[in-house]
C-alpha cells in the first residue's frame, strides 16, 4: 500500500514533469532529509519537547478536572456548561493571542497542546468515572467507604479504559497543537521549519519536515497506545 | 458479636403506584429469613431498603433493630453478581472493606478466611482466573471479613450451576451461623432449604409461610423439605 502510493507519487512527478518547488518526488524528499538531517533533528527535538510537556500537563489537568467533576455535583453544575462553551471557541484562533502573551518560546506551544487535548481527556475520563457499575458503589456504600476512597480505589480504576481512549486521542492531537503554535510564531520546531522552507521554495525540505512530524506522531501514538493497552489489561 | 433482629414496616411507592403497601417483615435475631417471590415483585427493593441503598422508590415507614441501635453500618451485602474488583487479587478483594475505610488490613484473619473457604491456592489470583463458584466464594469471604451482625443476600447463588449452588448454600449456612441473615431468592427449593423462616411476596403483600420442623439448613434430599419446596412453587405459580 505504502509502496504503491510512493510509486504513484514519483510517477506523477515524472509524468507531469512537475517542478520540484511544486511537488518534489519522494526520492528528492529523502535526499533533503539526508542532507538536512542535523537541522531537522534540531527542530524535531524542539517539537518533541513541546508535545511531551503538553501531553503530560494536558493529561494531568484533564484527569484532575474529570475527578473533580465526578466527585462534586456542585462542580458539575458550575463547570460543565463552561467547559462545553470553551469548545465553541476554535483553539486555533487563540494561537496568536497565546504567542502575544507567552512569547515565541516553548510556553505558548505547550499551552496550545494542553488546550487542544484538555477537553477530550476530561470528557472521556469523566464519562468513565460516571459509569462505575452500580453494584460496586452499593458494595462500597454498605462497607462504609469514604467518598474519596471509593473514588480512588474503585471509580478511578474502573474508569481506566475510558481514560485510555482519551489518552489515545491526546497522543494524536498534541502534535497538532504544538505545530499550530509554531506556525503562528516561533524560533524553532518542525512547524517553524516547514514555514521557513516553504518561504524559500525549498519544498523538498518542507516535505522532509512533514515526514518527520508524521513519524513523530505515529511513534507517540504507538507508545501511548501500548502503554494504554497494558494499563487496561492490568485493570481488567 | 450478638446479632439483633431487624424489622421493616411500611410502604414503598414508585411514582404513584405502590410497590408494596403496609408490609411488615421481621428478621429473627441470629436466624435465616428467606424472602421468596417472582422477579420484579419488590423483594430486592425491600432488601436494599434495609441495606440503606438507593432504590428509586419512596419509602414511608420504619426500619429498626431489636437492640434499638441503628441498622445502618451493621449490614454486609452480597449480590448475584460477585462484585469482585478485577484489578485486585483474591486477598485484595477479601480485604476490600478495610481498604475502603482506610483501616489496617487484618492479614491474619483475611488469610484464615481465604483458607476456610478453600481458596488458599488462589489467594494471589485475579478474579478473571477463577470459576464462577470460586468467585462467589471470594465474595462470601469478603462478606465474612466485614464481620457485620446482619447479612443481606440478594440472590447470591442464582447464577451458579446446581451442584455449586448447593455447596455454596451449605458453606454460607455454616460460615454465617449466628448472624441475622436475609436471603432474597426466586428459587423455592433454596428457600425451603435455607429458611428458618420463609416469607412469600406477591402482589405487593408479604405472607409468612410455616416451615418444616427440621432445622435449617435442610438436606437436599429430605422428603419434607422437597415437599415444602414443591408447595412454595405451587403457591408461586398460583399467584
Amino acid at each position: 500500500m505504502t509502496g504503491a502510493l510512493l510509486a504513484a507519487w514519483q510517477g506523477a512527478v515524472w509524468l507531469f514533469a512537475l517542478p520540484p518547488f511544486i511537488l518534489p518526488g519522494p526520492l528528492r524528499v529523502l535526499a533533503a532529509l539526508r542532507d538536512n538531517a542535523g537541522l531537522i533533528a534540531h527542530h524535531a527535538a524542539i517539537t518533541a519537547a513541546e508535545v511531551a510537556l503538553g501531553l503530560v500537563l494536558g493529561v494531568a489537568l484533564g484527569a484532575a478536572t474529570a475527578i473533580g467533576l465526578a466527585a462534586s455535583p456542585l462542580a458539575r453544575a458550575l463547570l460543565r456548561p463552561a467547559l462545553v462553551a470553551t469548545q465553541a471557541l476554535p483553539v486555533f484562533a487563540l494561537a496568536p493571542i497565546l504567542t502575544l502573551w507567552l512569547g515565541y518560546g516553548l510556553a505558548s506551544k505547550v499551552l496550545m497542546a494542553v488546550l487542544i487535548i484538555y477537553f477530550p481527556v476530561t470528557s472521556a475520563f469523566f464519562d468513565g468515572l460516571m459509569r462505575t457499575p452500580r453494584g460496586w458503589l452499593d458494595l462500597g456504600h454498605t462497607m462504609g467507604a469514604a467518598p474519596w476512597r471509593l473514588m480512588w480505589r474503585v471509580r478511578v480504576p474502573a474508569a481506566v479504559p475510558a481514560l485510555a481512549s482519551g489518552l489515545r486521542l491526546a497522543a494524536v492531537y498534541a502534535p497538532i497543537g504544538a505545530v499550530i503554535g509554531e506556525w503562528v510564531g516561533a524560533a524553532g520546531g518542525l512547524g517553524y521549519l516547514m514555514l521557513l522552507a516553504n518561504g524559500r521554495a525549498k519544498t523538498d525540505l518542507m516535505f522532509a519536515a512533514l515526514l518527520v512530524l508524521a513519524a513523530l506522531t505515529l511513534a507517540l501514538y504507538w507508545a501511548v497506545n501500548r502503554g494504554c493497552d497494558r494499563l487496561t489489561a492490568r485493570m481488567a | 458479636m450478638s446479632a439483633p433482629g431487624v424489622t421493616l414496616a411500611g410502604t414503598a411507592r414508585f411514582g404513584g403506584t405502590a410497590l408494596f403497601e403496609d408490609v411488615r417483615l421481621s428478621l429473627a435475631a441470629g436466624q435465616w429469613t428467606c424472602l421468596l417471590g417472582p422477579s420484579g415483585c419488590g423483594k430486592s427493593t425491600l432488601l436494599r431498603l434495609i441495606a440503606g441503598l438507593e432504590t428509586g422508590a419512596a419509602f414511608a415507614g420504619e426500619i429498626a433493630a431489636s437492640d434499638g441501635r441503628p441498622v445502618a453500618g451493621r449490614v454486609a451485602y452480597m449480590a448475584q453478581d460477585d462484585l469482585l474488583m478485577p484489578w485486585l487479587d483474591v486477598a485484595g478483594n477479601v480485604a476490600l472493606g478495610a481498604r475502603l475505610r482506610g483501616e489496617a488490613e487484618d492479614a491474619g484473619r483475611r488469610d484464615a478466611l481465604i483458607a476456610r473457604l478453600g481458596l488458599a491456592d488462589h489467594a494471589h489470583k485475579r478474579p478473571g482466573a477463577l470459576s464462577g463458584g470460586q468467585r462467589q466464594r471470594v465474595a462470601l469471604a469478603r462478606t465474612l471479613m466485614e464481620e457485620r451482625p446482619v447479612v443481606l443476600l440478594d440472590e447470591p447463588f442464582s447464577a451458579l450451576d446446581a451442584r455449586t449452588r448447593v455447596d455454596m448454600q451449605e458453606l454460607a449456612a455454616e460460615t454465617l451461623a449466628g448472624r441475622t441473615v436475609l436471603l432474597v431468592t426466586h428459587d423455592p427449593a433454596e428457600a425451603a432449604r435455607m429458611g428458618d423462616a420463609v416469607w412469600l411476596m406477591e402482589g405487593g403483600a408479604l405472607y409468612a409461610v410455616p416451615v418444616p420442623g427440621s432445622p435449617a439448613i435442610r438436606p437436599v434430599s429430605d422428603p419434607e423439605t422437597l415437599r415444602f419446596g414443591a408447595d412454595l412453587l405451587t403457591r408461586l405459580r398460583a399467584a
